[in-house]
């Protein structure tokens, strides 16, 4: 099989990697990478579980080959903990309302409503449905993603005001 | 679900991509800029190219740019950055309503204008757009610069008319100067985000006596390719916001429509119909503001 090197900044971390160059990005950061946090589903772009940030934006890592990466800052569910390793507040609503059961989908919706919320830091219910229309869940019905969200604006709303 | 193997090029200017096309011999060679519809493409392996060009850090390939009489595209403009241009949405307001009905944030980062419509998905909604407003697409090989109408440029269910050596580099999309314009834009999928079974895309001029001057219109999903309705156009003219729910139906006749897994030819008929006359009503609407 074809190889070649490529260099991944992940998670502020650059990694030299010999890899073939049909090796999707999630593949490579789960498999060769072992963050094993971003998941791996459908392959082909439906269930948006495979969700990161590529410089500041939210990607579906299935659709993109790792080679295609370098050269970008790439983002993981694991680079969104606090610097300590403790939850972020975002991780920490999605514990306390329960939004999620299996934790399949957990990954990509984190990302894609951190996303939002960097965009956005009131939005509506609608805004927020519309920001994780990508992202597949079998299990929550979605309601309380959607009240994680909300949450977590909320808190960071009272936090700047407080200062 | 993984695709087959195949040789990894990032090019660096449109004359280094030409070149390589060229070059190609017995190869297929393919472009990928967003990869949202060629990857799933190659991951089922009904795309197994022995190479793939990057076009991604091709700079002179991406951007949005006003001339007047149009906005021209780099082919790699992302989805996303024409969500979020003011170009667009000042401009050419039927491709702003168009493009917030494609697919999901994930995917709009990634995916490209230049990319949705030389794959030729049928039920696309910015080919759609480009298609209404009489788009002109500028093709690059090594033996030089073409530029093609897109009407005609989709052949059939992911098929388009561009040659193996061929890169799409603009499209351009025509501004129109008339002083009242209006734009309607309507789509019908099984989920936010997903393809549409059916989309519709209309825009009018209207004189100031509220008569339609001068019509755009066009349908995804219905057919096998995006379809302009000449014929419906043509008709618009002269009626008013009241007057052309009886000449509707002349949609039947300019399209040809097909039953898949997501729903009957009849189906199709009838959804294009309502979404046409919806698309049509909220263009004479705003026009008329
Ligand atoms: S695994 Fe990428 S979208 Fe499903
Ligand atoms: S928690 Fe199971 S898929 Fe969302």
């Amino acid at each position: 099989m074809k190889q070649v090197e490529v260099t991944l900044n992940v998670n502020g971390k650059d990694t030299t990697l010999t890899i073939p160059p049909r090796m999707t990005l999630v593949d490579c950061l789960r498999d060769e990478l072992r963050l094993t946090g971003t998941h791996v589903g459908c392959e082909h772009g439906i269930c948006g579980a495979c969700s990161v940030f590529l410089d500041d934006e939210p990607i579906r890592s299935c659709l993109m080959f790792a080679v295609q990466a370098a050269g970008h800052r790439i983002t993981t569910v694991e680079g969104l903990l606090n610097e300590d390793g403790s939850l972020s507040d975002l991780q920490d609503s999605f514990w306390e309302c329960h939004a999620m059961q299996c934790g399949y989908c957990t990954p990509g919706m984190l990302v894609a409503s951190e996303s939002l919320l960097a965009e956005n830091p009131d939005p509506s219910e609608d805004d927020i449905r519309e920001a994780i229309s990508g992202n597949l869940c079998r299990c929550t019905g979605y309601q309380q993603i959607v009240e994680a969200v909300q949450m977590t604006a909320k808190r960071r709303r009272e936090g700047a005001a407080n200062g | 679900m993984k695709a087959a193997a195949f040789d990894y090029v990032r090019a660096s200017s449109v004359d280094e991509i030409c070149r390589l096309l060229a070059d190609a011999g017995d190869e297929e060679r393919k472009i990928i800029a967003g990869g949202q519809t060629l990857v799933p493409l190659m991951a089922m392996r009904m795309a197994r190219p022995d190479m793939l060009i990057d076009i991604n850090d091709v700079a002179e390939l991406a951007g949005i740019n006003d001339h007047g009489d149009h906005v021209s595209f780099g082919a790699g403009t992302r989805q996303r950055a024409i969500e979020r241009s003011d170009i667009v949405s000042d401009r050419l307001p039927l491709v702003a309503k168009a493009v917030r009905n494609v697919g999901h944030q994930q995917t709009r980062n990634r995916g490209t204008i230049g990319g949705s419509i030389v794959h030729g998905d049928p039920s696309a909604e910015l080919p759609m757009a480009a298609l209404a407003l009489e788009a002109t697409m500028i093709l690059r090989a090594v033996s030089g610069e073409t530029e093609m109408p897109i009407d005609g440029f989709f052949e059939a269910a992911m098929v388009t008319n561009i040659e193996p050596e061929q890169l799409l580099t603009e499209i351009r999309i025509p501004v129109w100067q008339d002083a009242r314009i209006g734009t309607g834009f309507h789509e019908t999928s099984s989920r936010q985000g997903d393809f549409a079974i059916v989309a519709a895309a209309a825009q009018v001029a209207l004189a100031e006596d509220g008569k339609v001057t001068r019509a755009a219109i066009s349908v995804g999903g219905a057919a096998p390719s995006p379809v302009k309705l000449h014929g419906l156009e043509a008709a618009l003219i002269g009626k008013s916001a009241d007057g052309f729910q009886d000449i509707i139906a002349l949609v039947d006749e300019e399209i040809d429509a097909e039953t898949d897994v997501h729903a009957t030819a009849e189906y199709r008929r009838r959804v294009t119909r309502k979404l046409v006359s919806r698309a049509i009503d909220d263009a004479i609407a705003e026009a008329g503001k």
